[in-house]
């Protein structure tokens, strides 16, 4: 075993990766010279050199869909877009490129790209720098779609995306890259399918993913005290979602609440509750519950931000209005 | 800006080609509206009629390697980079034999084989595409072009300043070829852009950039040679406009109000097909005989696709969700 933190382990990845395959390199905004808005890319450039570490300009769309050409091209680009916010800038290249061009071309092409971006508030940096989107991109047909919430799977998730020949998006929620833990020494990769269960329980069933699983562990720590045994589920992989072992814990437990840092309405969190009532409605003793950010634009000022977000006080709450 | 000189090879036969060449792709789109009021073809149907000459002239530039990344009006370029008319007319009809399995229609005509890497719909929407195939290009060390085409109304949208800085500023070998029209849909280029002169806005990102006669097939390929051996030999990008017209509507949904009859007609005076008909005529390369047989056997091979469209199956709805993801596909 050996610690790091989460920035290190997507950086260690991206390393063994370019040495394992040439074909591999990274472009983005100040990925280089910068050493990555979220210094994840630091001392890459030195390391690789600037033709597979590429410094672009600020145009998403193109470098975005450069990516896209590239993987068509042969080769297994890892675009970084600086957060999820800028990424609708290129929405036109993931969307009407990347995720309709195997369909499209009757199986002819593949886009073997992957596309990692920063999600997620909690740093007081406002309304254009904190949503978290990733439920619109769980919409798309023809995308992966991975949110890795620990360090075990910031470090293994990225090989085998980039071993897929479609692309897939990673997201990583700039309030984990400082987190530190251990690593097992044989870290090698972890699959990008399936959702886990990070804590076993009995009594109610908490689902997250990406910056939501801290939360949802902090209140099952919370809750145990109260002498309410919960499970927390991180789904990892947002598309294809995995609403088997979602249904297998609330089929046990009989109670749930989805935890979404997305906003509520049309959410990744009414995806799930609404397969949780097709799966195993005559399982749930109480109504599906969800605990969302709130539905206005992310606040700077760190009482209100605080306000927005899901937080432990809320989710325990949650599980106490559903009762039994 | 300068006119390329004449340093090709023209000869001919080179000119008998670029006739058959132009003569197909009009021919098969005439039969494309016949066959788009019979329903058999159905969505949108952009044709590019009046614009032979830029598929054309620019495709005998490019060799086997080379990749063409297309836009919504896109029959002529898949026509002329070798796509079979039976691959093109059956994916017109929607059928499982057509180069992308009925799957993309008109717009997205797709041939990993040609590479062909499709139309693309969204307008500037393939330029990025086109800049990512020329740097994988770049980072393998291949001797490659990628010719990227779009029209004049692409040069509003961001993606083509970002691609054109993008392309330079890394030195990558792409040909971009505008097909200037005049008209983004139904929009006049001058009701759109600030400069209308388009070679300019290449100019400001230093790439080298001719104006070209569209309708002039000779020039066409002759600008194009040029152009592709200055991208081949590490020149970085270069830049085509091609000044050309499209004698039919956008699509044919378009009732064509925008345009007057006296302007259609007077570029239909400029027809790039009788331009060099009577070209050829002159040099004694050409007289009805030769012409009648040319059209016989481009009927022949229409008739040959368009019965064979016929023929081919439709995709079974059980493959609905085929071909989305690999893994997808595998369930």
């Amino acid at each position: 075993m050996s610690s790091c933190t989460y920035r290190e382990a997507v950086r260690e990845a991206i390393r063994q990766a370019m040495l394992a395959d040439e074909r591999v390199f990274c472009m983005g905004e100040d990925i280089g010279h910068y050493g990555g808005c979220y210094a994840v890319t630091m001392g890459l450039l030195e390391e690789f050199g600037p033709e597979r570490i590429r410094d672009t300009p600020l145009s998403e769309s193109a470098f975005v869909g450069a990516g896209i050409g590239a993987a068509l091209g042969g080769m297994r680009p890892i675009v970084e877009v600086m957060t999820v916010n800028f990424s609708l800038l290129a929405l036109d290249q993931i969307l009407n490129n990347a995720a309709t061009l195997r369909y499209m071309s009757g199986g002819q092409l593949s886009v073997p790209l992957v596309i990692r971006m920063a999600t997620g508030a909690g740093r007081q940096v406002a309304a254009q720098h904190s949503h978290s989107l990733e439920g619109w991109y769980a919409h798309i047909p023809g995308l992966r779609v991975l949110a890795p919430a620990t360090i075990e799977d910031a470090r293994g998730m990225l090989q085998p995306a980039l071993d897929d020949p479609d692309p897939v998006i990673i997201f990583e929620h700039a309030g984990l890259y400082n987190d530190k833990g251990d690593l097992p020494d044989e870290r090698g990769a972890v699959a990008i399918e399936g959702a886990v269960v990070r804590r076993e329980g009995q009594d109610v069933t908490l689902v997250a993913y990406g910056g939501t699983v801290r939360v949802a562990l902090g209140a099952a720590e919370e809750l145990a005290a109260a002498g309410v045994s919960t499970e927390v589920v991180d789904l990892r992989c947002l598309r294809p979602l995995d609403s088997a072992t979602v249904a297998g814990s609330v089929t046990k437990t009989h109670r749930v609440v989805v935890l979404d840092e997305g906003w509520r309405t049309g959410s990744l969190s009414a995806e799930v509750s609404s397969r949780i009532s097709e799966d195993c409605f005559y399982d749930l003793d109480a109504p599906v519950a969800r605990v969302c950010t709130a539905e206005v634009p992310i606040p700077y000022a760190k009482h209100l931000e605080d306000a927005a977000l899901p937080q432990v006080a809320d989710v325990v709450t949650a599980v106490h209005r559903l009762g039994g | 800006m300068r006119v390329p000189g004449s340093a090709d090879n023209l000869n001919v036969e080179a000119w008998r080609r670029l006739l058959i060449d132009m003569l197909r792709i009009r021919r098969f789109e005439e039969r494309c509206v016949e066959l788009y009021s019979a329903t058999e073809i159905r969505g949108f149907l952009h044709l590019s009629i009046g614009e032979e000459a830029c598929a054309v002239g620019v495709m005998q530039a490019l060799g086997p390697e080379d990749a063409i990344v297309s836009t919504y009006r896109e029959h002529g370029h898949a026509l002329a980079r070798g796509l079979s008319m039976r691959s093109v007319m059956a994916e017109l009809e929607g059928k499982v034999d057509g180069c992308s399995g009925g799957r993309g229609g008109s717009m997205h005509l797709f041939d990993v084989g040609a590479r062909f890497y499709g139309g693309n719909a969204i307008v500037a929407g393939g330029l990025p595409l086109a800049v990512g195939l020329a740097l994988a290009d770049h980072l393998t060390g291949r001797q490659r072009v990628t010719a990227c085409f779009f029209g004049d109304g692409a040069v509003a949208e961001g993606e083509f300043h970002e691609s054109m800085n993008l392309a330079a500023l890394w030195h990558l070998p792409v040909l971009f070829c505008c097909e200037n029209n005049l008209y983004a849909m139904g929009t006049s280029l001058s009701l759109t852009e600030s400069e209308t002169d388009l070679s300019l806005k290449a100019a400001a990102y230093r790439m080298p950039s001719w104006e070209v006669d569209g309708m002039d097939v000779v020039a066409v390929a002759r600008a194009a040679r040029e152009a592709a051996v200055g991208v081949r030999s590490g020149g970085g990008p270069h830049f085509l406009e091609l000044r050309t017209y499209r004698f039919r509507a956008h699509s044919m949904y378009d009732p064509d109000r925008y345009r007057s009859k006296e302007e259609i007609e007077g570029w239909r005076h400029r027809d790039p097909i009788t331009l060099l008909g009577d070209l050829m005529r002159g040099s004694g390369g050409l007289d009805d005989g030769a012409l009648e047989a040319i059209e016989r056997d481009i009927a022949g091979e229409i008739d040959d696709a368009v019965a064979f469209a016929a023929a081919s199956a439709i995709e079974p709805v059980e493959d609905l969700e085929r071909f989305l993801t690999t893994i997808e596909a595998e369930r």
